[in-house]
Parts: C-alpha cells; structure tokens; sequence
C-alpha cells in the first residue's frame, strides 16, 4: 500500500472516530443543517488560508471555530435559527469563491477541495487527526452526562446546575473540528453525510445513547474502509465512494431491521 | 429562616412587566400553588427562583444547601435518541440502580423502568419526571404544571401524590397550576398570580376574594367547592373506579361531577 493510501486511511479512521459520537448529536440535536453550513463556509477558510500562507488545515479548522462562535452570538429570537444558518452558509460560500477568484497568481482545484482529494493528507494532518481525536473524546466522555442532559431536557439540566450554552457551544465546536479535518478525505459537500449516515444507521441497532455512539463509530469506520478500498481498486473518487459506501449501509440495515420487524408482527 | 424566601423580584422583558414586586416564603412542609391565567408570568417566576432567568429587582432567597427537586413542564423527547426510562434517570442527580427504582416504585411506574422513554403515556411520563425530582431527597421541590396533559382522575392522583411525597420528605413544594379546583385540597397556600400576586391566602379564602373572581369569575366558584368537598370524599384509583373514604350521598357525588363537566366546557 503506497504511502498516500495509509494516511487516508489512518486520517479517515480517526475521523469516523470522531464524527461517531459527535453525529450522534448532530441527528438528536436536529443539527445537519449547522453542519453544511460549517462545511460551506470552509472554502472561505482555505481561500484565506492560501492567501496568507498558513496550513490550510489549520485556517479551516480555525476559520469553522470562528463561525459556529459567531452563530451562538448573532442567534437571537428575531431570527430564526435555519435562516441564520441559511445567510451564513451561502454568505461565507460565496465570500471564499470571489476571495478565490481574485487570487491571480494562485490556481486551486476547487473539486479537490469540494469532494475530497486523497492525495493531500500529509503527515502534518495526521498528527493534528490524531490530537485532536484524543481531546475531542476525552472531552465527550468527560461531559457525556452534561451533553446528554441538555439534549434531552435543557431546562432540567439548567436547574441542575449544567452550565447549558457553554455545553452547547463545546459541542458545536467539536462538531466545527470535525468538519474541518474531514474536508481533505471526504470534500466539503459530503462532510455532514459523515456525521449523519453513521449515526443513523446505528438508530435502528441501538438500546443507550451509548451503544448508538459506539455502533455509528463503527458503522463509520467501516464506510471509510470500504470507499478507500473502492478508491484503491476501482480508481474511485474517495469522498463520494466513502459516502456511498455509507448510504448503501443505511438502505440495507434499514431494510433488514423492517424486514425482521414485519416477520415478528 | 424560611426554605425560600421571594423579596420584591420585578421582571422586565422588552420593557413589558412579567413580574411585579412579588414577594412571598415557602416554609418546609407547606405546599404553596401558584394560580393564574395563561401569560400571568408563572413560569417566568419559576425560572427566576431557579436561577434561569435574570431578573432586574428583587431578591431570592434559598435556604444554604437546600436541595432542590425540580420537574419542569411537559419534556419532548426526540424519537432519535434512543434511551430507557431508567437511563433517563440516571442523567439526574447522583443516584445508584436501586435509589432510582425506589423512586419510580414511590410513584407507581417502576415497571417501565427498561421501558424506551419515548414508549411511555402522558402520564408515565409525568410520574417519570416526578421521580427523577424527588431522587436527591429535596428540601424544596418545585413543579411547573406537574399534572400537565394528564385526565382528570390521573390529576387528582398525582396532586394526592405532591402531597404524600411532602409528608415523607418533610420539603416545601411549588407547585404552579393553571386552574385551581383539582389542587386545593393538596394545598396549604395559594398565590394567584396575575403580573402581580392579586391574592393571596387559604384556598378557601381566596376562591372568595373580589380579586380572584375578577380574575376567573364567579360562576367558577361553586363547581370548586363542590369539587373540593368531593376530593375530601373519594380518590379515583389506577382504574378510575372511586374509592370511598367518607360517606358521601351519591347524589352528591352526581352532582359534583356534573359540575366538573360543565366547568370544563365553560
């Protein structure tokens, strides 16, 4: 296995560790429009990143941070949360698409960066892949109780002495990071389906909160296997095989479970 | 000292008033109602007592240490998250397997303990919310509609309930409500609420105070009454069928739940 294959593979575990219990989240939360609106506004960020010469993994990173902050401070009740995410998202799109066009000297493949290029994951980003996991999880499983709580019942958690709104933006910054470090493996259009297919999948398969997190995990890294075996095999695009590879496993788990469902009644 | 002591809390939300000056003391072992029509600012003083809303005068006061109970209004539970009932529980306050069995048993549902969340009544899941309330053991329990969306008869159980739980705790209990015929004879004080606190006292005195009939009207009162003797009279069990305590006529008892009927159309 060639060198550029192993780091995909390494980066795109590390991501479906992540995104597992993150997406899990995003599906409970009602939040896939939050996360195509980070991803979209990842352009933005590598358009900057490229135009003041920084690691464009980290100016995404940074520049998805700075967005989900920004969502919890504009939110208000006169807005509604979708149309804010709407404005956001088409608005940072379209700002890193003219920031592009206007860079001259600088040529860039927009359809690596929208669907995922395999060859761009360096050493660099596996070991940012590999930090941040461990932080990230280590957080989730430091606030899982807090986390859980206000999803169920925000109200409750608030009067049992959750600090809510700081849960929530943790939450949406973890969410934010994972966005970012998906981008080189899945691309920007097909990051959310990473942190929403696996989750879903797990729904049907699931008794705890805890299970389902495990099983999208699992679910995850198994569409990430699949789709860069495709890639590796049958010269696939990565992104789009790891996300097929994902909803081929929603259809069949989904039709199984009905299927065992119908034979019990 | 009083369990918790409410000293001139004025709330302002875009420049409209909610809550006027109230003041009022919960002392342990006293249930107090609090009664108002839609909009009074109910649960808005709720959620200042429990520190969720910021207020702009006023003080609140809460015994140092006091546990506090609380079960808000009815909870939605995302169908996309799978949890058991008992899971649900355990999100509260520190509790092993067992405190948390005991509890659902004190409120009757401890066979839906594995039950998913989602599965569960109406009111299941008011008894549910009741118990992960009363886990801690509270000195102060506090609960926002606890009979919400629950029948008539699963009302007066769960109102019957508030109050055997306060005589085992030996806590003070808030308890807000929208009417306040089902709850009088839980109750040891009544606010009627309306911005300001209108009136105030024994539920009997203040069903005949000129406020509270400015407020929900006169022809409200007999059926109430009515409907108080008749709690005093029978309880309904799980079944709905009545269980006598008293020796009521059954003419009464006819009487008193035609009364309910056409209140309840009123």
């Amino acid at each position: 296995m060639p060198e550029f294959m192993l780091y995909a593979l390494l980066g795109g575990l590390g991501i479906a560790l992540m995104a597992g219990p993150l997406g899990c989240f995003v599906v409970w939360r009602k939040m896939a429009y939050f996360g195509d609106t980070l991803a979209h506004s990842a352009l933005l960020g590598i358009a900057l990143g490229l135009l003041l010469e920084i690691n464009l993994m980290l100016a995404v990173t940074a520049g998805c941070v700075l967005l989900a902050t920004s969502l919890v401070i504009l939110h208000s009740r006169t807005i509604a949360m979708d149309t804010l995410l709407g404005i956001m998202s088409h608005t940072t799109l379209s700002l890193g698409l003219l920031v592009t066009a206007m860079m001259d000297d600088v040529r860039i493949d927009l359809m690596a960066y929208l669907f995922g290029d395999l060859l761009s994951v360096e050493p660099f980003d596996l070991y940012w892949i590999a930090a941040l996991s461990v932080i990230i999880i280590g957080l989730l499983v430091k606030l899982w109780q807090g986390l859980l709580s206000i999803t169920l019942q925000p109200e409750l958690a608030a009067a049992e002495g959750y600090k809510v709104q700081w849960l929530q933006w943790i939450l949406m910054i973890m969410i934010a990071v994972v966005i970012a470090l998906a981008m080189k493996i899945v691309g920007i259009l097909l990051i959310t389906s990473l942190l929403i297919i696996p989750p879903a999948i797990a729904r049907v398969l699931s008794k705890s909160p805890e299970q389902m997190a495990v099983i999208a995990t699992l679910f995850g890294m198994l569409a990430v296997c699949s789709g860069l075996a495709g890639s590796w095999f049958m010269d696939l695009p990565a992104g789009p095989a790891i996300v097929t590879s994902a909803g081929m496993m929603f259809l069949i788990t989904h039709s199984l479970v009905r299927l065992i469902q119908g034979q019990q009644n | 000292m009083s369990l918790l002591t409410v000293s001139g809390l004025t709330l302002k939300m875009q420049k409209r008033t909610i809550l006027d000056q109230i003041e009022f003391t919960i002392q342990p072992g006293q249930i107090v109602t609090l009664i108002g029509p839609n909009g009074a600012g109910k649960s808005s003083l709720i959620r200042c007592i429990l520190g969720l809303q910021k207020y702009q005068k006023g003080n609140v006061t809460i015994q140092p240490g006091a546990r506090i109970g609380y079960m808000p209004q009815k909870m939605h539970v995302e169908q996309s998250l799978p949890i058991t009932v008992d899971r649900f529980l355990s999100l509260g306050p520190k509790s092993s397997k067992d405190d948390r069995l005991a509890a659902l048993q004190r409120v009757s549902v401890d066979h839906i303990a594995e039950s998913p969340l989602q599965t569960i009544s109406g009111g299941e899941q008011q008894r549910v919310l009741l118990a992960r309330a009363i886990l801690n053991k509270p000195q102060l329990m506090i609960l926002d509609e606890p009979a919400q969306g629950v029948d008539i008869n699963g009302q007066a159980e769960l109102y019957q309930l508030v109050q055997s739980i306060r005589d085992e705790l030996g806590c003070g209990v808030l308890m807000v409500s929208h009417d306040l015929h089902l709850v009088m004879a839980a109750t040891d004080q009544v606010l009627c609420l309306n911005h300001h606190i209108c009136c105030s006292g024994h539920p009997d005195e203040v069903t005949r105070s000129d406020e509270y009939i400015s407020i929900f009207g006169p022809q409200k009162i007999h059926p109430m009454l009515a409907h108080y003797t008749h709690h005093h009279d029978h309880t309904h069990d799980l079944h709905g069928d009545c269980q006598h305590e008293g020796h009521p006529s059954d003419q009464t008892m006819a009487k008193s739940h035609s009364h309910t009927e056409g209140q309840k159309h009123a």
